[in-house]
């Protein structure tokens, strides 16, 4: 996941008319530079061609089957994607994925820039910190999972064991319908949290000293510190992880098949677990190509707005 | 004068700022550890002594029975056999494959390079689950299900975060060291096995170290190809343990910490690597 900086600005070159020569004109030295430079990225062209491109055109032909992975696949034209339309455990996995990325994107985000902006202040342990904030990001998320599995259990777990203490309500989290998903938004968010931190972190040493250092002889407080200098300065950086972590978010699954499956009473079905339940247990390849192909739809247009609507608040230097 | 009372104010203010700071930054370790604390103590507890309330934070023994159970309960050690294969092997993959591909991108000049580079940052926002299906096809014609091959092999194909992450390496390095190189005669592959890969091993660790925890903790790819038991890596294995085991939180976080830890290692032996090939893949730096 990256990149995407690079692609927003190399647009700009892609209009530009290309100076290379036509093929036949192509003199040895060149030719010969070619075939070394193809050789270098044959694995990487087939794997582009053989699992990604190829692919992309399969499960959209395979969208309008109804392939079982058995027999052969039949066309059905739209009648999968119409099915989909009545398919009420489909918009439960729709709303439940959005839910998920509209909480915890933002919650991710926020919390990991004011732990970004604090360990670039306090510079003392900074590599202490940093590695503890990286142990969960780098932890499985099978193990994590099941962590807060235990963290969360109504009846052992420490959480609820903590809130008591604290005289605040306690909760059935994973078993209770309302509050299985934000328990699992709970527990991705302190997963992430380390990954978005080393990326702002980054960002964050990246804004020059004397811009500050010019602020504040200018009379700035940190509150316009922050709005003027550290947002502008930062939003390349703001930019990239809100599009990876909307796209990661969009996928989200280890953490539902080993805590909830999906439950109680399909709480926590998100899209891609609806994928995998109706393609690979139910085994309706067809059904589930159509759901993967909503799945990539909507991951194209909220790139896609993200990228029309970045002219307006990211600035590269 | 004026001056100094307004400078000395700042950094009274300043260092108010630095002590809030570094009591968010405790607070948050503290969140952050504590879950992790609670997975190493209970995963040394008695199943009796998992139920206390109020909870036992620290076991007054030292008993490792959590362990030897996870590898007689299910296959643990064939499954840790399989991690540790699956992970070595794809991580080479992505080494190998992902090095030629960014150095070609970043530094040889060739037909097409801009489109290329482009459609290879572009698959990035497809999701896995669009080409999950016709790829599992292809692995069955193979006769790759249920074979490790299914998740190592497409390893040496590429990958788009791995080439953008060589490829700004590869940035970063001076064109003086390959003109040098070629001047004397040598051959692009050579210019990139004895001049620029002695040059990258930061970035190349930071790849292998970041691919081996991907495929070390990757659990729907192993989870579609692998059924038998004996074959599965840890996370499938470990899922499909708590659905048997699934109140028995003692072991759970026994096995769970088996598999946390050799990630850890990792991350620990290689972090600064680590570190700046993450911040390196945002693309921001260099």
């Amino acid at each position: 996941m990256a990149g995407l900086a690079e692609l927003g600005r190399a647009k700009l070159r892609w209009g530009r008319p290309r100076r290379g020569m036509p093929f036949r004109r192509m003199p040895r030295h060149l030719v010969i530079e070619n075939l070394w430079a193809f050789g270098f990225l044959a694995l990487s062209l087939i794997g582009l061609v053989i699992l990604t491109l190829g692919p992309i055109l399969v499960s959209f032909y395979l969208s309008f089957t109804d392939w079982d992975a058995l027999g052969a696949p039949n066309l059905v034209g739209l009648r999968n994607f119409i099915a989909l339309a009545h398919d009420k455990t489909f918009f439960r996995a729709l709303w439940n994925t959005i839910y998920y990325t509209l909480v915890s994107v933002p919650a991710g985000m926020i919390i990991s820039l004011a732990l970004a902006m604090a360990l670039n202040r306090s510079l003392r342990g900074i590599g202490l910190f940093r590695t503890l904030f990286m142990i969960p990001v780098i932890s499985s998320t099978v193990a994590t999972a099941l962590l807060w599995g235990l963290m969360l259990d109504p009846y052992i777990g420490l959480v609820n064991y903590l809130l008591q203490l604290a005289h605040l309500p306690t909760s059935g989290w994973l078993t209770d319908t309302r509050m299985a998903m934000p328990a699992i938004i709970l527990m991705s968010v302190w997963k992430g949290l380390g990954y978005n931190m080393v990326l702002f972190l980054a960002g964050l040493q990246g804004i020059p000293q004397e811009l500050r250092e010019a602020a504040r002889i200018d009379g700035a407080n940190v509150w316009n510190e922050f709005v003027h200098i550290t947002l502008p300065m930062l939003s390349p950086t703001t930019f990239f992880v809100l599009v990876i972590s909307i796209i990661s978010s969009f996928q989200v699954f280890d953490q539902t098949w080993v805590l909830t499956k999906g439950g109680p009473q399909e709480s926590t079905i998100t899209l891609v677990y609806y994928v995998y339940q109706t393609g690979f247990q139910q085994l309706r390849m067809g059904y589930a190509s159509a759901i993967a192909y909503v799945l990539f739809f909507i991951t194209l247009i909220v790139v896609m707005l993200q990228w029309v609507t970045q002219r307006r608040w990211v600035f590269y230097q | 004068m004026t001056d100094a009372v307004g400078l000395s104010e700042t950094s009274r203010k300043n260092r108010l700022g630095s002590l809030g700071a570094y009591l968010l930054l405790v607070l948050a370790a503290g969140i952050m550890l504590l879950p992790m604390f609670w997975m190493v103590s209970t995963a040394f507890k008695l199943f009796s002594d998992t139920f206390r309330i109020p909870p036992m934070w620290i076991p007054p023994y030292l008993s490792l029975a959590n362990f030897k159970r996870v590898f007689t309960v299910v296959p643990f050690g064939p499954m840790m056999f399989n991690s540790v294969k699956v992970a070595t092997l794809g991580s080479l993959g992505q080494v190998i494959s992902c090095t030629l591909g960014g150095y070609a991108v970043a530094r040889m000049r060739f037909v097409g390079r801009q489109p290329l580079f482009l459609i290879i940052l572009a698959t990035m926002m497809v999701p896995y689950q669009v080409v999950m299906i016709p790829i599992f096809i292809i692995m069955k014609n193979l006769g790759w299900v249920n074979s490790h091959n299914a998740l190592i092999v497409p390893a040496f194909l590429g990958g788009a975060f791995g080439i953008f992450l060589m490829r700004q390496f590869f940035l970063t390095l001076p064109n003086e060291l390959e003109d040098a190189a070629r001047i004397d005669g040598a051959n692009p592959m050579q210019v990139f096995l004895y001049v620029i890969l002695p040059l990258a091993r930061p970035a190349l660790t930071a790849l292998a170290a970041l691919s081996f925890t991907a495929f070390w903790n990757d659990l729907l790819t192993p989870l579609i190809y692998l059924s038998k038991m004996e074959l599965m890596t840890m996370p499938v294995g470990i899922s499909f343990f708590k659905g048997l085991h699934s109140t028995e939180w003692n072991l759970l976080m026994a096995a769970a910490l088996l598999n946390i830890t050799p990630a850890a290692v990792i991350f620990l032996l290689t972090q600064r690597q680590l570190i700046s090939g993450i911040a390196l893949s945002s693309g921001i730096k260099g």
